[in-house]
């Protein structure tokens, strides 16, 4: 395993990247560039970084606005206010009309540590997986985010990505072949399924190799696309082990344990242990360090294990 | 195209008969608003303002057109199709089931729908962000024009749209709004009132030009002023009558968003001069 980096740390520079690739690509933020790094584009070529000020419903019309001149554009802004004070904006003017704008703020999840609840969004992928014409990608490291970055960049349409601003250790997945709908097999086990995203991803595999102590096999599957789902890797897996646990940074509500389930149920006879989903409870975020935050909110590797276990 | 007034106010009775015509059919629909809206339509579509393509929605050197105010689709349906943009016969699938006419305007559906609205105060921002747009790309001769409702001022995110418009200083940007001075549920003096609209444009850094609504003169004269201002974003408050030209919806509120009967469609037709009957002949 490499250095931590946060997901974010790939937003700004693989814009960048981008540009000297010769994709048209611009990015419209509101007073947080540095944070979500866009402000990289900038340093590079002033004009293609849109800075609206504190306004994020504007943010989301300019670069509706920038879409219908035929460019590639990414909002900006933190996960709580770049979709749940834009939802409409995102609904209306983005999805309903199949604008190529991506929706890719930073700072989601309650990782986000110190800045407590106000800031910790862990509603957003149920807000997005919820319009149609979204495309829902939730990396789980930098080298992910990179991949997600691109992949929205060459598609066009509304694709959400969900960044965090906590560093988090690389997965060494062997291959970075991540695509829509597709989900990644990190690790291969006959026991138990653990379908996780984002930071829960690096979580799973930690609770992965106590479980192996215990003489249980885990098999953890990177869910990269919450939106189109990989339905086969998913069963597939579910069938060999017919003991399935989702964990995500974010509601047990619309996110990606529901998801799941949603899929699941249209199969009875799959699973022999009920399905668990671990993820935040119908609950806000607190202040406290990424530590803390994870014990108290049951979404540590920890907790992952006691879930699989009991 | 010289400006021949005459010329444009005949369009602007056609639209006006097209829309309660087509509000009639489709039993639903906002007649009041879009009725306040037509002489801007007309000088905008038939008074050589904006350029455009009939035959070639997406032609690259067009100006863009946004109505922001969405529930007005009557209007600019009527625009689009008086200007050749699709046959008039169709204006009779206004709101119906697997129409290109969806009750408010549908850029998938009908490609010379620039973007599609119906949820209120985002049109500003849309404009802007194309006016940015084509000044990155130094197409700077293309005009961005956006139709505004003044109620619809209400909401926040239009000076949000303002502050970035005037600091960016999208002189490619021009901004009407069809100040009817009434919204759903009755004057906007009564319900919440703007204040100056044009005070509040021109602190915000917008050019600011005061038009009576239904002088077509008066507005085309706004309309070539517009065209010329640099360094900042104009705005054009039109002076109109909500139901212009129908004289028992004429101000009143209630005509809003609701169908006339066959029998007060016939009586609002007379008075534009035509009746169901040519209509329904053309
Ligand atoms: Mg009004």
């Amino acid at each position: 395993m490499s250095g931590k980096k946060a997901t974010r740390a790939a937003y700004g520079e693989t814009l960048v990247e981008l540009l000297a690739e010769g994709v048209d690509v611009y990015a419209v933020d509101a007073d947080l560039s540095a944070s979500t790094t866009t402000a990289k584009l900038k340093a590079v070529d002033e004009k293609r970084l849109v800075n609206v000020g504190i306004a994020e419903q504007n943010m989301i019309g300019v670069a509706a606005g920038l879409s219908l001149t035929d460019k590639v554009v990414f909002t900006g802004s933190f996960a709580v206010f770049g979709t749940g004070r834009v939802y409409d904006q995102i609904r209306n003017t983005v999805c309903h009309g199949n604008l190529n704008v991506k929706i890719a703020p930073t700072h989601a999840g309650i990782s986000v540590g110190a800045d407590g609840g106000s800031h910790q969004m862990v509603e957003d992928i149920a807000l997005m997986r919820v319009l149609p014409n979204m495309r829902v990608l939730v990396p789980a490291d930098y080298r992910s985010a990179k991949a997600a970055i691109r992949l929205a960049a060459e598609t066009h349409g509304p694709v959400y990505i969900r960044m965090g601003r906590a560093d988090v250790e690389q997965i060494d997945s062997g291959t970075d072949m991540l695509d829509f709908g597709k989900a990644r097999v990190l690790r291969e086990g006959g026991d138990v399924t653990i379908v996780a995203c984002g930071v829960e991803v690096g979580q799973a595999l930690s609770a992965a190799a106590s479980l192996a102590e215990r003489g249980i096999e885990a098999e953890v599957i990177d869910a990269f696309s919450i939106k189109p789902l990989d339905s086969e890797t998913i069963l597939t897996s579910a069938r060999k082990t017919g003991h399935v646990v989702t964990a995500e940074e974010h509601s047990v509500i619309g996110g990606l344990g529901e998801a799941v389930a949603g899929l699941l149920s249209e199969f009875p006879g799959v699973l022999r242990k009920p399905l668990k989903r671990i993820g935040v409870w119908d609950r806000f975020g607190a202040s406290g360090d990424f530590d803390e935050l994870f014990r108290e909110y049951g979404l540590d590797a920890q907790s992952i294990f006691d879930v699989v276990v009991q | 195209m010289s400006f021949d007034q005459q010329a444009i106010e005949q369009r602007a009775a056609r639209m006006r008969a097209d829309i309660l015509k087509m509000v009639t059919l489709a039993g639903s629909g906002h007649p009041g608003g879009s009725l306040s809206s037509t002489d801007i339509m007309a000088t905008l579509y038939f008074g050589d303002v904006l350029r455009y393509r009939p035959e070639e929605p997406k032609w690259d050197g067009r100006d863009r057109f946004i109505l922001s105010k969405g529930h007005v689709a009557p209007v600019l349906y009527a625009a689009l199709a008086n200007a050749g943009c699709f046959d008039v016969t169709e204006l009779a699938a206004l709101r119906k089931f697997n129409s290109r006419l969806q009750g408010h305007p549908d850029h998938l559906k009908l490609p010379a729908v620039e973007v599609s609205t119906g949820s209120l105060g985002q049109g500003l921002s849309i404009a802007a962000g194309i006016a940015y747009g084509l000044r990155a790309c130094e197409q700077t001769e293309q005009k961005v024009y956006v139709l505004l409702g003044d109620g619809e001022l209400q909401e926040g995110q239009n000076w949000e749209a303002a502050m970035f418009a005037a600091h960016q200083r999208l002189d490619n940007l021009i901004a009407i709004v069809d100040n009817n001075g009434l919204q759903i549920d009755g004057r906007l003096e009564d319900v919440v009132s703007l204040g100056s609209i044009a005070d509040k444009f021109s602190s915000f850094g917008f050019t600011v030009f005061e038009v009576d609504g239904h002088d077509v003169a008066e507005l085309k004269d706004a309309f070539n002023r517009a065209v010329e201002v640099q360094g900042t974003p104009v705005v054009i408050i039109a002076k109109t009558i909500k139901g212009k030209g129908v004289s028992f919806m004429e101000n009143q509120a209630g005509w809003h968003g609701k169908a006339p009967s066959d029998e007060l469609c016939d009586t609002a037709l007379k008075e534009l001069g035509t009746s169901m009957s040519e209509e329904v002949r053309r």
